[in-house]
């Protein structure tokens, strides 16, 4: 069978596994006040888009995982180079980094309630906070890694530190830092997710946690959904942005 | 000595704050000094309720881990030894794998309600994922020259697996089950913060709603402590069981 047929028979098993689960929603397995069928979870999505409610509540969780997104990228790139290029920076601050990493980032939530209260900023600190470790401990790795040849190639050209950073280990360790992003865009939307419902900030997370308290369940899985598909719809733009930045590589090895 | 330097940082951090504290007489009820934090800690372990906390987190985090990484095993192991099977249920994992965990928190609620079933559930959806991926690659990669063996041996079906596939693969199996140990954790912490009455992430929750800080601060830490060492020891293992080369690999 060509590749394009497997992929289409995927498909066909997805179809059936949906079949079941309609199946099992109307053979009342469990009530179906705890379980709607894929026909009202689609009904919830069509209502929830043509009312805007969903939509609004989609938008609001985007802009919040793509700020904290951003402002942890930004963060962990800078002090990621910084640490990642200094030997001292990394015996010193290594040991503490590496404590951090495995720090469940939720465990940090009641802290930042007490700081900034139940507000967005609260959720974007969180976001940002949780989200900055795999891209900071990528960069550090990535920098510390760039081939010493190159470092002495450009201590005999005479670049300046700045030109040393944007011109060599800033490319040199990109594929490092974008996989380490990657990590922390799944992480941003876990944590804007987790954060709303904490601090009922409008969005995907709170509206499923209403849905769920108020027997919604089509409405509950509807949000679902669509933060399933979020995940896929972000992994696989990365994806895509991976392969464009790093194009060089497959034509430079 | 290198270990000495690691130290500085953390230290020089604490006694800073402490100094800070002390200097300022701090009375607050959103910070509290290093010395006040160790010191509601050391009521919490006097009292029972630190490791009662512990004790129902850790129940959460390994049940789960156990369910999630029993299927995702399973699960691997097919995926891996058919290929048939694998490209058919392609689409199946790219739809669900993305699914952030925590979006099931509201389903699991509305299901069982609060408790143990409730957040065992959550954890083993999240720790279901690593397990079957790099079981699958694992069982996808090892040596064909071993299945010759295997043919030629006439084995059925489940004494492969058992006796040549598995063993072959446990390595980087294993690997997967230490991601998978780290997600457990934190996805209990972060259940238990969010919603579920039970266990460190909700002790830590009640100790900032009472304002009792220095408790708070207390238990952030032991969760740092918890998930440092966690992470330890099953390193550690891995080196023991399968030797330094083990290590390659997604740390």
């Amino acid at each position: 069978m060509t590749r394009a047929g497997w992929r289409l028979a995927s498909f066909a098993v997805g179809a059936l596994f949906i079949v079941v689960w309609q199946l099992l929603a109307n053979a009342h397995v469990l009530s179906p006040v705890y379980l709607p069928g894929p026909d009202r979870t689609w009904n919830a999505l069509l209502r929830g888009f043509a009312s805007g409610a969903l939509s609004d509540q989609l938008w609001q969780t985007v802009q919040r995982m793509l700020l904290g997104w951003l402002l942890a990228s930004l963060v962990g790139v800078a002090i990621g180079a910084a640490i990642g290029l200094s030997a001292p920076a990394r015996a010193y601050l290594g040991p503490t980094l590496e404590f951090m990493r495995p720090l469940p980032a939720s465990a940090v939530i009641p802290l930042a309630i007490v700081f900034f209260g139940l507000s967005d900023a609260m959720v974007l600190g969180v976001i940002a906070f949780g989200a900055v470790w795999p891209t900071l401990l990528a960069t550090v790795h990535g920098f510390a890694a760039v081939e010493p040849c190159l470092y002495d190639v450009s201590r005999a050209l005479g670049l300046s530190r700045l030109a040393v950073i944007w011109k060599i280990a800033l490319p040199s360790s990109l594929p490092d830092i974008l996989g380490g992003m990657r990590l922390s865009l799944t992480v941003s939307l876990i944590l804007a997710v987790v954060g709303e419902m904490l601090a009922s900030r409008p969005g995907l997370g709170s509206g499923i946690l209403v849905a769920a308290r108020t027997f919604h369940s089509a409405d509950l899985y509807a949000g679902v959904v669509l933060l399933g598909g979020l995940g896929y719809v972000t992994a696989q733009g990365l994806f895509a942005l991976e392969a464009r930045l790093l194009r060089w590589r497959r034509t430079a090895i | 000595m290198s270990r000495l330097r690691g130290l500085a940082f953390p230290v020089a951090l604490l006694v800073m704050a402490q100094v800070a504290a002390m200097a300022t007489h701090l009375q607050s009820y959103t910070l509290a000094a290093p010395s006040d934090a160790l010191l509601a800690g050391m009521h919490a372990v006097a009292d029972g309720s630190l490791l009662i906390a512990t004790l129902q987190t850790l129940a959460n985090a390994f049940g789960g881990l156990a369910l999630g990484g029993v299927f995702g095993l399973i699960g691997g192991i097919l995926l891996g030894s058919s290929a048939i099977a694998d490209r058919l249920m392609e689409f199946s994992v790219e739809a669900l794998r993305p699914i952030p965990s925590v979006a099931l928190i509201p389903i699991a609620m509305l299901t069982f309600g609060f408790g143990f079933r409730m957040e065992i559930a959550i954890v083993a959806f999240a720790a279901f994922w690593p397990v079957l991926i790099l079981t699958r690659n694992a069982v996808a990669g090892i040596d064909p020259a071993l299945l010759d063996v295997a043919r030629a041996l006439r084995l059925r079906p489940f004494a492969r697996t058992v006796k040549i596939v598995l063993p072959a693969a446990l390595p980087r199996i294993f690997v997967g089950f230490r991601l998978a140990a780290g997600i457990a954790l934190t996805v209990a912490v972060t259940v238990e913060v969010s919603t579920n009455p039970l266990g460190l992430g909700y002790g830590m929750i009640l100790a900032e709603q009472s304002l009792h800080p220095d408790l708070m601060l207390a238990y952030l830490v032991w969760i740092g402590v918890l998930g440092w060492g966690l992470n330890f020891a099953i390193v550690h293992a891995q080196r023991r069981l399968f030797g330094r080369s083990a290590l390659a690999g997604p740390s």
